[in-house]
């Protein structure tokens, strides 16, 4: 029977293309959402592999917090232009003029008004009923045991008490008028079976994935890095060049880097194997309040 | 692991590696907490001590030397059962150089069979843990019985807390032979014993020195090694098609996922259920075009003729079909707070398609802790029982036991949308035991009402039943459209009267409503009626249904038959049948 193994990548890749292929059939009007980081990158390849020969029939979004790294933004507009990609880029602007941001309203409400609200808006403007997202159960706790379809009533919010039951690949796709639903096609992908996965089909990836030295200033035991001018001067005066590379990307104030010589595909692979700890313990905002990661998701954000 | 390998032959190596999904039944004081978190923790151990075999020019971040809770790292449900949140079931994650392993980790007490179908659907082996203090008991047998009901294959009894009982061997084989006795009728093709203490990590991962007389291997290498390629259905080809692609004019790809059986290029296909045959033209990748595909793979299909297939249908081999049939039995578990309503239609979705179901018959109720059987005319949540189904259109399905993927299916309750319940097919239903009409049909009927509901009406005629009320002061051009459009859709094939409506719009009104519910098309001829009655008739009616239209010369405008055709066009839009 050896003729027909296929590895546990090839076993997941195939569980993903399966569910985003059952959402375009099932819904009207899908979107996936887009964060540029290495598990959108992932996803963005499976919904390429899913319909290909053909152009994927959904936009990617992405909701610009005003706050991300540079080089996401370069890599972003790259990627999409480079692979026949509609791009959607929404941003809140009534907070972006009111200069919303991290160092000045803290990391509580900038996530909620440039994260959520401006996907909320984003989702109702464009009336889509069902969004991918690149979230993956093991990436912390309360996600463990999140479904793969997550439904979502009307004001977008998720009712932890009223999930349905999720058998073998079946998934119920019915909702009602105006409810909609969240995907997780990469649910049963660990951190190191996407940089395994990277590996082997060469995914593009954002450079700050890879150590380098970097201009880092430690805050409160996270190492964040100086990537503009809107980091307070007394601030920026603190940075030191680290060899730093980032495992999550988000808002540069947000995120923190990890001290890592890690520059190669093979290292970051190799430095997942033995890793004990989470990945999500580089993100300031999981932090901010408790348990709240499940807050935010019952809020809309994922 | 040889030590020659450089890091880059090993992680190509690990890449390979193949993916057993597991379910871990027994509860809390079992130990199923500390075994699963030393798994998830020592399996990162093997994993340092591997990679520090090889030769390596680089550091690493991670320490795994530091001491662990095992139990920690469960705690994410454990807040959430105070929060209130419905936890079914919780899923790790853990990999070896050997495999990737998926943890389905369904809690304790509550819920039991709901959270244990729901996490072992797709589980290729399940561990079972007994405390050898008290070795099989009740809740052992039950999670036997579900595991036999989702036709998992491989069951690892893992005898826990050994330490317990002084790595007494003898405690060991009586709980084997009690176990061994018990599970004989499930008829569970595969099952291993292992003693063990997940506390102490004896035989976990490493064969423990306190039980020299156990010759077997450590519970981890077992589930490594386990061999579950042939657990898929290789033999039978199923291709419920999912998307049909259309890229450009010449490409018209099915796309799917193998769901059982090897398609290779230039096999002759059958599509169900138009039953038109053709042959395999391409099997489509990203990579670009593979001679043959098996399941578990996602791939874009090509036929050699231009046949007509949409999502739903299947593609199979011609010589051997799956069953074809409205009528089948089920074991079906109730998942929903509300209890079953045993009148009601229920959306089914099988494979990929989506189609109406009625309950015929429950033949009877399982008790899981007994294996009883009882009567019963409804299900209530966790109940467990052999159903008579039949659909409004066939389905194309395989028993449960033979193929999971085309014997699987869920219920869809078409008022809350919620997943009601779910089931596996027995088989087809021999006609000769089959109950024509179920007891509450004919106690429905003995009141005096039908047991045919519309829906199943408008199935047979393939329409939904509508009013097209047509009205203006101009009687003869109202006559004209009206039967005009009473001889289209006549030709069409459809079931459709003409009724002139009399003086009293309200009786009027309500012999349409009739009529429509009984699947029937009617069409009305008045003249203008006053935007009073119109509020009325809407008022009193289906909005789906009851359609008035008002026939005025103006509105018509210069080209008649443009309009007969855009009317035309609407009614056929608003006649499909659900």
């Amino acid at each position: 029977m050896s003729d027909y193994n296929l590895s546990h990548l090839r076993q997941l890749e195939a569980e993903s293309i399966h569910i985003i292929r059952e959402v375009v059939a099932e819904f009207e009007n899908p979107v996936m959402l887009y964060s540029i980081g290495k598990d959108s990158s992932v996803m963005v390849r499976l919904a390429e592999k899913a319909f290909a020969p053909g152009k994927v029939p959904f936009p990617l979004m992405h909701i610009d917090s005003k706050w991300k790294f540079k080089e996401m933004i370069e890599f972003r507009d790259q990627y999409a232009k480079e692979h026949g990609w509609d791009l959607i880029v929404e941003h809140n602007e009534e907070a972006f003029k009111a200069g919303v941001g991290p160092f000045t309203h803290g990391s509580k409400v900038h996530t909620d008004l440039m994260k959520t609200k401006a996907l909320l808006a984003a989702l109702d403007k464009h009336k889509f009923d069902a969004a991918f997202g690149g979230a993956r159960r093991d990436e912390e706790k309360s996600r463990a045991k999140e479904r793969i379809y997550s439904f979502r009533d009307k004001f977008h919010q998720w009712d932890p008490k009223n999930q349905r039951p999720e058998l073998w690949d079946i998934y119920n796709a019915k909702v009602h008028k105006g409810e909609s639903i969240r995907v997780f096609p990469l649910s049963n992908w660990t951190e190191l079976d996407i940089w395994q996965y990277i590996r082997l089909e060469n995914i593009p990836i954002v450079p700050l994935y890879y150590a380098k030295e970097r201009p880092v200033v430690n805050m409160d035991g996270n190492l964040i890095m100086a990537d503009d001018d809107r980091m307070p001067q007394e601030l920026r005066d603190k940075a030191e060049m680290k060899m730093v590379r980032f495992r999550t990307l988000g808002c540069y104030p947000l995120t923190g880097a990890i001290e890592s010589e890690a520059d190669t595909i093979e290292s970051i692979v190799e430095e997942m194997m033995t890793t004990t700890k989470s990945e999500r313990t580089t993100r300031v905002i999981d932090f901010d309040q408790e348990a709240s990661m499940e807050q935010k998701k019952r809020e809309g954000y994922f | 692991m040889s030590t020659k390998l450089n890091i880059t032959e090993f992680l190509d190596q690990d890449e390979k590696k193949d993916l057993l999904r597991l379910l871990t039944a027994g509860s809390v004081d079992d130990g199923k907490s500390t075994l699963i978190g030393r798994l998830l923790f020592d399996s990162k151990k093997l994993y340092e001590d591997q990679l520090d075999a090889l030769e390596r020019d680089s550091k690493r971040v991670g320490n795994a030397g530091e001491n662990i809770d095992y139990a920690l790292l469960l705690d994410g449900l454990k807040a959430e059962r105070e929060q209130g949140i419905t936890i079914d079931v919780a899923y790790r994650y853990f990999s070896t150089n050997k495999r990737k392993f998926i943890i389905a980790d369904t809690p304790g007490h509550e819920q039991y069979t709901r959270n244990m179908i729901t996490g072992g659907s797709t589980a290729n082996l399940a561990i079972i843990l007994v405390d050898a203090r008290t070795g099989v008991i009740t809740q052992t047998r039950r999670h036997s019985f579900l595991i036999s009901l989702l036709g998992i294959k491989h069951v690892v009894l893992a005898v826990n807390k050994m330490d317990l009982v002084d790595y007494n061997q003898e405690v060991f084989d009586n709980i084997v032979a009690d176990y061994r006795k018990f599970a004989e009728p499930l008829g569970i093709p595969d099952i291993h014993c292992i003693p063990l203490s997940a506390l102490n990590g004896d035989n976990v991962v490493e064969l423990s020195d306190n039980m020299p007389w156990y010759k077997g291997t450590p519970l981890l290498e077992y589930i490594e090694t386990i061999k579950i390629d042939a657990d898929h259905n290789f033999k039978n080809f199923r291709y419920p098609v999912q998307y049909v692609l259309r890229p450009n004019l010449d490409f018209r790809g099915f796309c799917g996922k193998v769901a059982s059986g090897v398609v290779r290029k230039g096999d002759e296909v059958m599509a169900l259920p138009s039953g038109r045959v053709s042959r395999v033209k391409g099997i489509h990748t990203y990579e670009g075009e593979i001679d043959y595909a098996f399941p578990p793979q996602s791939v874009t299909i090509t036929l050699e003729d231009e046949i007509d297939v949409s999502r739903g249908e299947m593609l199979v081999h011609p010589n051997d079909l799956p069953r074809v049939e409205r009528d089948f039995e089920a074991m079906l578990v109730w998942m929903d707070e509300n209890a079953m309503d045993p009148n009601q239609q229920f959306f089914i979705k099988h494979t990929t398609n989506l189609s109406r179901v009625r309950i015929d018959n429950i033949q009877y109720k399982v008790d899981v802790n007994t294996m009883e059987q009882s009567a019963t005319d409804r299900l209530s949540l966790n109940e467990i029982g052999r159903v008579t189904f039949t659909s409004n259109k066939p389905l194309f399905f395989d028993p449960y036991k033979e193929n999971k993927s085309c014997g699987s299916f869920i219920l869809i309750d078409p008022i809350t949308n919620n997943t009601c319940a779910v089931g596996m097919i027995i088989d087809k239903v021999d006609n000769s035991r089959k109950t024509v009409l179920s007891e509450s049909e004919i106690a429905e009927m003995r009141k005096g009402l039908s047991s045919i509901q519309s829906q199943d009406r408008e199935s047979q005629l393939n329409q939904k039943g509508c009013t097209f009320w047509f009205h203006g002061a101009d009687r003869a051009l109202v006559n004209e459209v009206a039967f005009t459009m009473e001889r289209r859709l006549f030709d069409a094939g459809k079931t459709v009267v003409v009724l002139p409506s009399g003086q009293n719009i309200i009786q009027s009104t309500i012999l349409f409503n009739i009529l429509n519910e009984q699947g029937i098309i009617v069409i009305s001829t008045s003249d203008a009626l006053s935007e009073e009655n119109q509020t009325m008739i809407d008022d009193m009616s289906n909005k789906e249904r009851m359609h008035v239209l008002t026939v005025d010369a103006s509105l018509i405008g210069s080209d008649f038959a443009a309009y007969l055709q855009e009317l035309t066009n609407a009614v056929n839009e608003l006649i499909q049948a659900d």
